[in-house]
Parts: C-alpha cells; structure tokens; sequence
C-alpha cells in the first residue's frame, strides 16, 4: 500500500513526486510510456514565462509567477540548466503596442518583477537581429529558459534516491475505491494508495472520469516545432515572443539551454490525442512567422522537427481539484504549466496535507541530485582524475554533441534509468547534435542491450513497438 | 612538438600519412576515433575499391587493409579510439582517449583527414509522426554489415546517393524488399554502375522526380506517403501514393565534417563545405592540410587517396621549409561548374584540377579561361553532378595566367 | 537486334550499345575500353555477377567476404542461401577461402577476425 500514487510521469507529476518524497511517504509514480516526460513535457516551448500572460486573480497567474520564482533555486539543487535570458514581447504597431501596455499592467498586478517597455532603438542595442519592421517590445528580464525533460528526469531521480518507486509501462485502465483506499489498475497489475494525485496531462480527464469525476475535460492542442543547429543559437538571446493574439501567444524564437534555436510551436485545437504529426502548413507557418521577427534565421540548418500537444482545460484555468476524499486533479496544465511547477506541487502537498496526509519530514531527505554534467563542466585536471578512475570517460561516442560512454552509462544507471535510445538522448544529448544518431546509435543501442541484459534487437527507440531492428541478419528473413 | 598529426585514419588520413613517410617525415601521428584504421571504408564491404589505384576490384576492408599494412609496415604511429576535440590556428591539438585521458599535442603541420557525415532526417522536414524505422542509409549499412542485424524487411530509400544504391542492394541480398529508391532530381547522385547493378538486377523501381510527402507509423514506421514532384521540386498532390514499408532509408546528401576545422578558424566554402584550399591541399592557415571527404565529398576511395598523397608530400615539404608561395590566383567558376578543388593557385606546376558541375548536361565543352584568353578546352560527351571531374592546367599555361575562370559551354 | 547496356565493370559507367545477330553479339559500340565490350557480350550471353555478402562466425559476429571471381547472375540468390547457412572459424584472415566451389567461385573473406 502506498501512501500517494501520482499518476503521469511529466513535469507536473515529478515536480509533485520530488515535493512529496521529502516526508515520510510510500509514493509511486505511475506512467504508462517507457520513461518519463513523455507526453507534453517532451515538446514544449522550453520558456520559464515571468507571468504577464495569465489574467489577474486567476491560479494560472498565481502558480506561474510563485513557480516563476522558485524555478532557479529548484535547477540548482537537481543540477539543471537554467538560464535567466529573459524575454521581450515584440510588436509590430500601435495596436501591438496598446497590447503591450495590457500586458506590462497586468504583469504588475501578478507581480512579475522589472517589466519594461522597450522602443525600437533601446531594443536594437539589446537584439540586433530583429526584425527592423519590429516598433516595440515588451522585456521582461526575469523570463528564463530550461530543458523541461532534463527537469523532469532530475525531479523523478532526486524523488527516487529519496525513496519514491516509478512504475513504467502501466496504463491505467481503472480505478477502484474501497474502504481506506484507491486502487489503481492495468491490464496486469494493479497497486493500491491512500491518495491518488491525477497528473496525467492530455488524459487526466479520462483518469479523473474512471475516479468518477466528469467535471471537466481536456483537448490537444497541437504545437509544432523547428530545431537548429547549435550554429544560430546565439542569433538571439531573449526569448523573442510574439504580441499575444485571440489565437494565442505566437511563434516564438528563442534559444534553449544548450545553445540550439527554437522555433515554434503553431497552435491548432485538435480532437485525436495520439496525433503528433507533423504538416507542410505548420513547417510553412513557423518559417514565415520566424522571418518577420528575427533577420536571417539560417532554416537550412534545422536538425529536427517534433510536434507536442498540450493538454488544455475546459475552465481555461489550471484544474487542480480534489473531486472526492484522497483523490486530486492537476489537469488542464498548459501554458505555463512548465513555469508554474514547482508552485503547482507545493500547491498539491498543502491540498494533501488538508485533505489528511500526515507530512513527516525525513531525516534523511536529499534535496540534490547528483549532477548529470559534472564530467563536462569539470576541468582538464578533473577530467583527467575521472577517466583515470573510469576510463569510459576517455572514450566519446556522440561527435556531435562530445558525449563520452561514461554519461552514456551514468543515464542507463542513474534514477529514472533510460530504458531506449530516446531516453539516453535526453538525458545526456547522445543522438542529438548535427547527425541525429547516425554514427552512435549503433554503439549505443549495444550498450542499452548489455546494461539491460537484453538482445540487440529487444532495443527500442521509445518503447511499445519502436524496434530498432528486426532481428539478426541471415535468421530473421 | 610532433612533426605531422594526422586527424583522421580512414583512407585519406592513411595514405596522407604514408606520403608523407615516404617524402622523409618519420615523426607522425595518426589519431583515429574508431577502434581501428579504415574509417568507413570497414562498412563498405561491396566491390568496386581500387581499380584505379590498384588496377582490380576490391572490397572496402581489402582497400582499407592495403594502407593498413602499410602504416604497419613503416612503423607510423597511431592511437585508435581517440578522438580530437578541439584544433587551434597554431596547431595545437586536444584529444581524448580512455588510456591517456586528454591530452594536447603540438604539431608543425596537421592534415585535417575527418571524412564526412550523412546530412540526417531533421534537414528534411517530412511531415507526417516519427517512429522508429528511420535511418541514414550509412546507419542501416553499419547495422547490416558490422552488426549482424536487420532494421527492417520491407524498405523505401529516399535519395539515389551511391550508399542508399548500394543498401538497397544490400538489402535485398540478407532477404528485405526494396519496393523504390525516390530521387528528388530528375537524375540520380549516383554512379550509373550502382543504377545498374543494384537497382535494375533486382528489379527495384528508381523513381525519379520523387519525394516522401508524409512518414507513417506511431511506434514503428508502417508506410510512406511518395510523390512526383514539379519542376521546383513541389510536390504534386494528385500523384500521391502510399506504400507500406516498416524501413525508410535516406541517402540524401554527405557533408564534410569540418567542425575542428571551424574552430581552427580555417576558411570554408560555403559549396564544398570544406575548407578552400591550394594545389597541395593547403587552407589558408599555414601548416594545415586538408584533403578526402572532409575537403570536399568524393564519389572513388581511389581519388581520396590521389588526393591525401598530395596533402602527405605538400605537409613534408612544409615541415621542412620548402613550401614556398609563388603566387596567388583564384580558380573562378560560373555556377554551371559547382566548384573546383584546389580553388586556388600558389605554385605554379602541373595542376589536377577536380570539379563538379550543377546538372546532368550532354555535349558540353569545358573553358578555362584567363580574362578574355581561352587556355584550355575540353569536350566531354556527358557529364553529371554525381560524377567528379578532372582537368590538368600544364605549368606552362599557369605561367603567364593572371586569372582563372573555368566554364561550361553546352554544345 | 540492339541492347542498350550500362557498363558496370568501373566508375565511368559507359553507355553501351550490343548488335547481336541469332543470339550472338557482334558488335559494340560505346565502350570506353576493352573490358567495357567483354561485359557487353558477356551481359547478352552469360551475365556474370561478384557477390560480396558477410559470414556468420562461431562467436556469433561476422566477417565481410565476397566470391574471388563472378558467377552467373541468376545464381545469386541460391548463392545468398549458401553463405547465409554458413559459419565460419575463427581466426579469419584475408583472403581465406570460407566455403569453397559456389558456382564455380570460392567465398573468401574480405576481412581479418581474431577469435
């Protein structure tokens, strides 16, 4: 019996994960994918938003500026890149420009911090590869950026090294309530817990329906996006929005953590919650929209293209609820869902505490995960000292990105383990850089069948069906 | 201080290295990323290595073991595993390996000998989900060849580059079916031996002027959406067709791998994407060489090591202080010719030009040019972007010359 | 009668042309060399094909190898069966006949393998 189960293993649900394994508690988290972060968490905007966006009053515009503020210290102590680059809001006009001024005083009345409005020339010293149609801006220099899969992996790891158990592979196919507990179950197992938090993104009104809950539901909206190369990172260094429309907060450009160029997402209500397809109109759509704020994106250089569906509610707020005794909702977290976190699960731990969890905090309780970027950010000398302790550190097997087998082998040991070769893209960028996997996946999927003690072909590239390879050669045709 | 580091010990890196043995260097170093010599050549186990170097048919491993030898023979040093990170202007190098750890070598002179990489799926922008099944046909080969396993059973490569030709090929013989080989172009990147005998042996459709419109498939691949594609390369919706495939190959292009060569600052044509260079193969940083795919992507292993022995003897000469500049001119082109190697003249001697043009032409004729003056002409009966071409400007010719512009003339 | 052929014996890739008379191949044109008119008669008559495939080892990896001379071009699939059922002993080294008298062509190995 478990004290809490958090069901979906994204942003929200590690954040909630890492919130709660601070205490004295039985926790699992539940998630039906392979690894972790993969549903909205995976494809997103990458952006800490300061919390201008959000109307006042609402518990978007609270969690986001609360989450907002409590994001830096959050990377620091699970080892996590974080980059406060800020953010500017660029417009185009005079009515761009009234929009602006709404959002700089709504900004204030949420309490974002430094918000300023910028002219044309103030705003060429800051970014000189705008867009000269560009008139105004809006800056807001606490905006930041973070990997929100780096995130989630060090959220669910420093949860599990403080005691937290993740159960991959299990989709919920009900949900029971007896007497003093839930019990949750899939098609082969079923575990029980005293409290069930719902944080199952683009399904968690379906997990809240089979909790007898219809209150609400949730629809995909989906999100396309370009990558490029580390080459244009440095194009720009804010995030570089758009002036907010009726259909939303545009196509941003914007570099990432690791120094490649973002852009994206198009914004489309969908109906089906599996299509991540990409489209020619959403290609088009972002490389038009690109062009008129920033000068000479190099789209030549992308090297890769994903799709992400965000998980909106039909409140238009986030929906974090508790719909019956022990039970909670966090759904409908869109935009800025990533940035509120941190808020969002310190929000969930007071609604348990409430609803009658005792929070004992634990002696032992680590807050730090160890660093998954100690051998690169370390010195020669350092470098030198480890690949003399382990010489796997000497040998790299991604090119592109530098990455040596000994991080490759830390991510299929460290909590969350990578079980396939998207999981070791992302958590040690192996596969990730120019070539896309084309020299090291080979090597790497031997050293995911020799860590799992499994066959060559049994290697997945996320799980399910995604077989890397059919079988052997003169055996299998 | 070393006298010669060699980045790079696959075909180029070698013979650059035996060159430079053979013309009196006998300090040298090769450093290798892989866990032995051979570079990609080890892969490449089909025929059709060495007719002009060795004057018979080799598979990619007997080429590869022919320099080995060599290097072994001489007693050339090398470390395998080993890869470079970083390059400065002075030549000072960086490298990493699991037995030194990292470690900084300066040397007098460095041939820059990376090869080349696949241009990957993420350039493409296919619309459409993005499961596994997907490969870089060079990834695909490396499965089938070095591995010992299957990516798939039935298979569609995008691109007629020689690799998707050869893994189609390939494929079919460990048992898959190639149901096409889709070519963007009107005409295939390709050798018309590789055409012949690895697609038309087996029956395996080359549609030209084709594209993949959309990738299929949430976990693995289950399909293909393909099209014929306009005179700009749009595709034509109405000529949409599915085929159901779990492999998709993509032979869409090879690009230099010149990223040390960046951060040595060294100057790089935005054609070739590798580094602009004279006859000996020199950049335009002193005592940096450059030569095989890293300089520019060669369709014959044969050329490549043509090509290193100049960069090896020219590196001798240089560390011996015999590589003087006596002039300065600039090989010009006229875009119906793509680009030359050398781009540029420094010496004045017998000079094998190679160059590529932009599209498959028949009778043509080949100028070269000093201003008004024609040097030199050439007639070839036809010529195409997937074939590399050569012309000698005699020493005589280069003389006189105060400029060079070669151009194509469609006859 | 005319074939049109394409010259696979090196990278040039010659257009040919065969005229045969009564299934016999009296001219050629076309060819850049020699060699270019022995294929065109040879591809009319009797094509011929070289193999290169990989062998299984008996430690379950492989070795590269290729037939040490062309067989018949429509042998190629029963050749394929023949390498694919077999296994060879380690150590391997270049140029060791791996099974011998495929369709008049030994398989060699085009690799070295230590144990």
């Amino acid at each position: 019996m478990y004290d809490v189960a958090i069901i979906g293993a994204g942003v929200v649900g590690g954040m909630v994960a890492r919130t709660l394994s601070r205490y004295n508690l039985k926790i699992c988290i539940i998630e039906k994918e392979n690894d972790v972060a993969m549903g909205a968490t995976k494809a997103n905007s990458a952006i800490v938003h300061a919390g201008f966006d959000a109307k006042e009053g609402s518990l978007k515009a609270r969690l986001n500026v609360e989450g907002s503020n409590l994001m830096e210290q959050v990377c620091r102590e699970l080892n996590v890149k974080y980059k406060n680059n800020g953010s500017l809001v660029v417009g185009f006009n005079d009515e761009d420009k009234a929009t602006l001024f709404d959002l700089l005083k709504r900004g204030n009345a949420n309490g974002v911090k430094g918000l300023k409005l910028l002219e044309k020339d103030e705003l060429k010293a800051l970014e000189p590869n705008l867009s000269d149609s560009i008139t105004c801006a809006l800056h807001a220099p606490t905006g930041a950026i973070v990997c929100p899969y780096e995130l989630t992996v060090a959220a669910i790891g420093n949860a599990m090294d403080n005691g937290a158990e993740l159960l991959c592979g299990f989709e919920v196919s009900g949900i029971k309530r007896t007497a003093d507990c839930y019990e949750i179950l899939s098609a082969e197992k079923a575990v029980k817990a005293k409290f069930v938090v719902n944080c199952a993104g683009l399904y968690s009104d379906e997990i809240a329906k089979r909790a007898g809950d219809d209150t609400f539901s949730v629809t995909p909206r989906r999100g396309e996006y370009i990558l490029l190369d580390k080459e244009c990172g440095n194009l720009v260094s804010h995030t570089i929005f758009r002036t907010p429309s009726k259909m939303g907060k545009g196509i941003l450009v914007s570099p990432t953590v690791d120094g490649n160029l973002l852009l994206g997402p198009t914004s489309v209500n969908i109906l089906d919650k599996e299509d991540k397809d990409l489209t020619n109109e959403g290609f088009a759509k972002i490389i038009e929209s690109a062009k008129e704020t920033v000068k000479g994106v190099p789209f030549n250089k992308a090297i890769t293209s994903f799709c992400g569906l965000r998980a909106v509610g039909s409140t238009g707020d986030f929906i974090i609820t508790s719909p019956s005794a022990g039970f909670i909702n966090a759904a409908g977290i869109e935009s800025p869902g990533l940035s509120a976190s941190p808020a969002i699960a310190l929000y969930i731990k007071d609604m348990l505490s409430v609803l009658g969890l005792t929070l004992k905090e634990k002696a032992d309780y680590n807050p730090v995960r160890p660093s998954t970027h100690a051998f690169r950010e370390a010195t020669i000398e350092e470098k030198n000292e480890m690949i003399k302790k382990n010489p796997a550190y000497g040998k790299i097997v991604c090119r592109c990105e530098g990455v040596t087998e000994g991080e490759i082998l830390d991510a299929l040991r460290m909590n969350p383990k990578a079980r396939d070769l998207d999981g070791v893209k992302r958590r040690t960028r192996a596969q990730m850089g120019r070539c896309q996997g084309g020299f090291c996946s080979p090597y790497i999927t031997e050293l995911i069948a020799k860590e799992q003690g499994i066959a060559f072909e049994k290697v997945t590239k996320f799980g399910g069906n995604s077989f890397i390879n059919i079988g052997k050669t003169k055996e299998v045709l | 201080m070393r006298d010669l580091v060699i980045i790079g010990g696959g075909p180029a890196g070698m013979s650059a290295a035996i060159a430079a043995f053979k013309s009196g260097i006998k300090d040298i170093l090769i450093l290798e990323r892989d866990e032995r010599l051979g570079g990609i050549l080890q892969q490449c186990i089909h025929n059709g290595f060495g007719l002009h170097k060795f004057g018979e048919e080799l598979t990619g491993p007997e080429y590869a073991f022919k320099y080995e030898q060599q290097i072994l023979e001489l007693g050339i040093e090398f470390k395998l595993g080993t890869m470079v990170l970083d390059l400065s202007r002075d030549r000072v190098i960086t490298a990493t390996n699991s037995e030194d750890g990292i470690f900084q070598i300066k040397a007098k002179a460095v041939i820059l000998a990376m090869g080349c990489r696949e241009r990957a799926k993420g350039a493409l922008n296919i619309a459409g989900s993005r499961p596994a099944g997907i490969f870089s046909a060079g990834t695909a080969q490396k499965f089938v060849n070095m591995k010992g396993y299957m990516p798939g059973k039935d298979v569609v490569i995008l691109g007629s580059g020689d690799i998707g030709l050869i893994m189609a090929r390939r494929m079919t013989l460990e048992g898959a079916k190639v149901h096409a080989v889709c070519e963007l172009m009107p005409y295939s990147g390709g050798l018309a031996r590789n055409i012949e005998q690895c697609l038309n042996d087996f029956s395996i459709p080359l549609k030209l002027s084709h594209t993949v419109t959309k990738i299929h498939g949430k976990e693995r691949l289950n399909g293909v959406t393909i099209a014929k594609v306009d005179e700009n390369r749009r595709p034509i919706p109405e000529t949409e067709e599915f085929i159901p495939c779990d492999t998709l190959l993509l032979s869409v292009g090879l690009i230099p791998e010149n990223e040390l060569s960046k951060n040595a600052q060294v100057n790089i044509s935005a054609v070739t994407s590798g580094a602009v260079v004279d006859q000996d193969r020199q950049t335009d940083i002193d005592g940096i060489f450059s030569c095989g795919n890293v300089l520019h992507v060669h369709d014959l292993v044969d050329f490549v090591s043509d090509e290193a022995e100049i960069a090896g003897r020219a590196a001798a000469e240089f560390i011996n202080g015999n590589l003087k500049k006596e002039t300065c001119l600039h090989i010009e082109t006229d875009g119906k010719i793509r680009y030359t190697v050398p781009q540029k003249i420094t010496r004045k001697k017998d000079i094998d030009v190679y160059f590529r043009v932009s599209d498959v032409m028949k009778n043509v004729k080949i100028n070269v040019h000093d201003g008004e003056t024609l040097l030199l002409s050439r007639k070839k009966q036809k010529v195409a972007p997937g074939e590399m071409e050569k012309l000698t400007l005699k020493k005589e010719l280069l003389d006189s010359a105060q400029s060079l512009k070669f151009s194509l003339e469609v006859l | 009668m005319e074939r049109k052929l394409t010259c696979i014996i090196c990278p040039l890739g010659c257009e040919l042309t065969a005229t045969l008379e009564n299934g016999e191949v009296v001219s050629v044109s076309g060819n850049t060399c020699k060699r270019g008119e022995i294929y065109a008669k040879n591809e009319c008559t009797n094509p011929q094909r070289t193999i290169t495939s990989t062998v299984r080892c008996e430690d379950g990896g492989l070795v590269a190898v290729k037939t040490d001379r062309t067989i018949p071009k429509e042998k190629i699939e029963e050749c394929m069966k023949i390498i694919n059922a077999a296994t060879a002993k380690l150590p391997v080294h270049i140029g060791d006949v791996i099974i011998k008298d495929v369709f008049g062509a030994n398989i060699v190995a085009t690799a070295n393998k230590e144990v």
